[in-house]
């Protein structure tokens, strides 16, 4: 599965994007993976309501489930305009 | 309906006459045009703009899509940039085009309000002290329950 990060999110992990083979039921199954793996990701992850998820680029939430889904993506609420 | 997300600057006049050539029975036309603002002291030398590509294209038909379900609008510009930016420079554009005005006026505050909250971009500002992501705001979310 793709895993993508913008913004801040980007800068805490340290990468743009990476495949991560996961088994992951839902989204918050693959961030509590993502949480365990180093500290870096303990930190982007640690506060989820600073969070959004987009599944195959539309916005989800992260009680979603993952079967299916090609690409993951985690970033801050957005700010267009 | 043309969405355009783009590094390059555009021309809001070229764009505006362009966009309003070749419709039948347009009686308005609203653009709104974003330009990167300064901060109060003054300080800020760039804003980045980041954004999704392949979401971010999706997103603003989808946007675009839904205001002309909701108006009658007989077309519709979004033109959305990305990338290092000075201030002063234009960030993005919506162009409505309708038979009269209140739905073309509506429709592009209706852009506008989704466009700030659910297009991925994301500004970061560049300033004599450092950089910093800028936040978004409680009121973009309060002003989508408006719609």
């Amino acid at each position: 599965m793709q895993v993508l990060y913008f913004a801040w999110v980007r800068e805490r992990i340290g990468l743009p994007k990476e495949v991560v083979d996961t088994t992951a039921v839902s989204v918050m199954d693959l961030v509590e993976e993502l949480r365990e793996r180093e500290e870096r990701y303990a930190l982007a992850f640690s506060d989820l309501g600073a969070l959004r998820v987009a599944l195959d680029q539309e916005l989800s939430d992260f009680d979603a489930p993952l079967e299916g889904v090609r690409e993951v993506a985690f970033f801050p609420p957005m700010t267009g305009g | 309906m043309r969405i355009l997300v783009q590094s390059e600057s555009f021309d809001v006049g070229a764009e505006t006459a362009q966009f309003a050539q070749g419709h039948e029975n347009v009686g308005a036309l609203v653009t709104f045009t974003g330009i990167v603002r300064n901060n109060d002291a003054g300080t800020l030398t760039e804003m980045q703009i980041e954004h999704y590509p392949g979401m971010t294209e999706k997103a603003l038909t989808t946007i675009a899509t839904e205001a002309q379900t909701r108006w009658k609008l007989q077309d519709v510009l979004v033109i959305h940039r990305h990338g290092d930016l000075a201030p002063g420079e234009m960030i993005m554009m919506v162009a409505t085009a309708a038979r009269h005005r209140k739905a073309a006026f509506e429709a592009a505050d209706f852009l506008m309000d989704y466009l700030k909250s659910r297009a991925p971009f994301w500004k970061r500002e560049i300033t004599s002290e450092g950089a910093e992501w800028v936040a978004a705001k409680d009121d973009d979310e309060e002003a989508l329950k408006r719609w």
